[in-house]
């Protein structure tokens, strides 16, 4: 197997991703109008309750709408992540996942490109979304669009190597609900998404460590900073440590001889 | 297409000792889930250009078996050989020959059919113009070519079926599983398919493993294995099973063979409770 076949399967994966995503125009809708909604109203209600003082990256006095716009980047990124480990999750179900998995390369290779494709669709999104928060008159400098870029990409990566983790260990469809309550909610919550951090200690520094420890709070400041032209480095060292973290476990739970699948139970479909 | 016709990730083995190979071989297989034990020391082979059916009521263990050999997880105990490379050891090498037809659908609705098969083709490190070429091949043999640019969702279930298949077999394995495939086909459409992958047994050397619970897609040419409750109950011709399961029809055997399991699990468990009425207080 030459480095030509492992190309040439990134490219179909790539490929089918896209063409998938291009057929569901309403998953397109749906994920473009969520930070919308948020961006259009809530923001818009929430400017008068607070005001956010000069902090990094920030060199004057910012809007509400201008500081929440690189949490909603990340929303993007968490929503697509989670909804992609759905669709394994339905892909496993449906046999499509097996089909992926039955491919002559290596398994890791199959997961990582899988993952990528993901992170592509949703970072399309993300600019999508800054083209419209661009008429709404948030606008980071220009360079700052494609500085982000590769915020984006790493952050996409780590948190759908997260949902990989949790599409080995999901079998039902239905526990998105349950994927939504504690895994969705949580992280964008309490992280840095919707507020600044140090609101957050003046009212609860428990609330305060558990931001800190979030990953999806360093994902978002990576994308902040590079949305401005300026790398965190404390963010990237934490959304590039939790990506080989849970990429590693995503490997590890596919494994064929480690996995959770073969021992937890029958494939679906499976029943002796 | 013959077995050397060239294919987009060669195994080390060459055709000519191939062809003395058992295109697939699985020695002393068990596997558990927890503590429930689905597969109990299975042992078969199928040889190149063999049909055999693998013949088992639902709940015998078939699909963890199709698991394993296509690699989903890996076997507790035992070991699976697709033309002499070890599953575990060469995954790469053994996947490469084989061609897998599952029992749920895998294709895309939404996508055409020939853009489902160009992902299938990718899968397997074929480029693109061959991808296409194969897949127009395949398609225009089980005579859908003409609808290659549709979208599956507007095929009939057999259609789908037919194409799954043509996707499983664009890649030229020399294996070819199919799990339960005439599963909610009308007789037609079974029929095609039978007599398709039959075909490429007799005419191309092809191996197959092929699944049912349904005892009518047996013929007399086939091989045939009965397994029940995880256990291998017989393997050979359909005389052998004949001669196995007590004679009468196919049928009988196969309902003896399959019944007389329950009934000595039963016996046990009436011997169990015998012991514990007869056990002092």
């Amino acid at each position: 197997m030459t480095a030509l076949h492992y190309f040439r399967c990134l490219e179909g994966i790539v490929r089918r991703e896209a063409l998938r995503f291009v057929q569901q125009r309403g998953r397109f809708l749906s994920a473009l109008v969520r930070p919308l909604v948020w961006l259009l109203i809530f923001a818009s209600g929430f400017r008068f309750v607070l005001g956010v003082s000069i902090i990094p990256p920030y060199q004057t006095y910012v809007m509400y709408e201008e500081y929440v716009v690189p949490g909603l980047c990340g929303m993007v990124l968490l929503f697509q992540a989670m909804q992609s480990s759905l669709s394994m999750v339905y892909d496993r179900e449906m046999g499509s996942m097996r089909m992926l998995l039955t491919s002559p390369l290596p398994r890791w290779w199959l997961l990582g490109c899988r993952l990528l494709a993901a992170v592509l669709v949703a970072v399309l999104q993300v600019y999508v979304f800054l083209l419209v928060a661009w008429f709404w008159e948030v606008r980071p400098p220009p360079l700052g669009y494609l500085l982000v870029l590769p915020a984006l990409l790493l952050a996409g990566m780590m948190l759908g190597a997260l949902g990989l983790l949790l599409s080995a260990r999901i079998r039902q469809l239905e526990n998105f609900a349950g994927v939504m309550n504690f895994v969705i909610f949580p992280m964008f919550f309490a992280s840095s998404a919707l507020y600044p951090l140090w609101r957050v200690q003046e009212a609860s520094p428990v609330l305060w460590h558990l931001c800190q420890a979030n990953p999806f709070t360093h994902a978002v400041e990576l994308i902040r900073f590079a949305l401005y032209g300026r790398f965190d480095p404390v963010s990237a060292a934490v959304v590039g440590g939790a990506l080989l973290l849970f990429g590693a476990l995503a490997v590890l739970a596919y494994d064929p001889a480690l996995g959770a699948i073969g021992r937890r139970g029958a494939p679906a479909g499976a029943a002796g | 297409m013959t077995a050397a016709a060239p294919r987009s990730l060669t195994p080390a083995s060459p055709a000519a000792s191939a062809a003395s190979l058992p295109a697939l071989e699985v020695s002393a297989l068990s596997h558990a889930y927890g503590p429930r034990r689905v597969l109990h020391d299975v042992s078969l082979r199928v040889m190149p250009g063999e049909f055999t059916v693998l013949l088992g009521p639902n709940g015998a263990g078939k699909s963890t078996l199709f698991a394993l050999v296509t690699r989903l997880f890996d076997a507790r105990q035992g070991s699976i050989r697709i033309f002499g490379a070890a599953l575990r050891q060469q995954p790469g090498v053994a996947l490469a020959q084989l061609g897998v037809v599952f029992q749920q659908p895998t294709l895309d609705p939404d996508l055409s059919l020939r853009q489902n098969l160009a992902y299938s083709a990718a899968l397997h490190g074929m480029s693109r113009a061959e991808g296409r070429r194969r897949a127009e091949e395949e398609l225009a043999r089980i005579g859908l070519l003409e609808r290659a640019g549709e979208a599956v969702r507007r095929l009939s279930g057999g259609q789908r079926r037919r194409v799954e298949m043509a996707r499983a077999l664009m890649t030229r394995p020399r294996l070819l599983l199919m799990d339960e495939p005439t599963v909610g086909l009308d007789a037609a459409s079974r029929s095609f398919l039978l007599d398709h992958v039959r075909r490429l047994c007799r005419e191309e050397g092809l191996a197959v493993l092929w699944a049912t619970h349904l005892i009518d897609e047996v013929d007399a040419a086939s091989r045939l294995i009965v397994l029940h409750a995880g256990r291998v109950r017989a393997a050979g011709g359909p005389e052998q099973i004949l001669a196995e399961g007590g004679g009468g029809t196919l049928r009988d055997a196969f309902a003896r063979l399959t019944d007389e399991e329950r009934a000595s699990e039963d016996r046990t468990s009436e011997e169990r409770a015998g012991d514990a009425r007869e056990a002092p207080p």
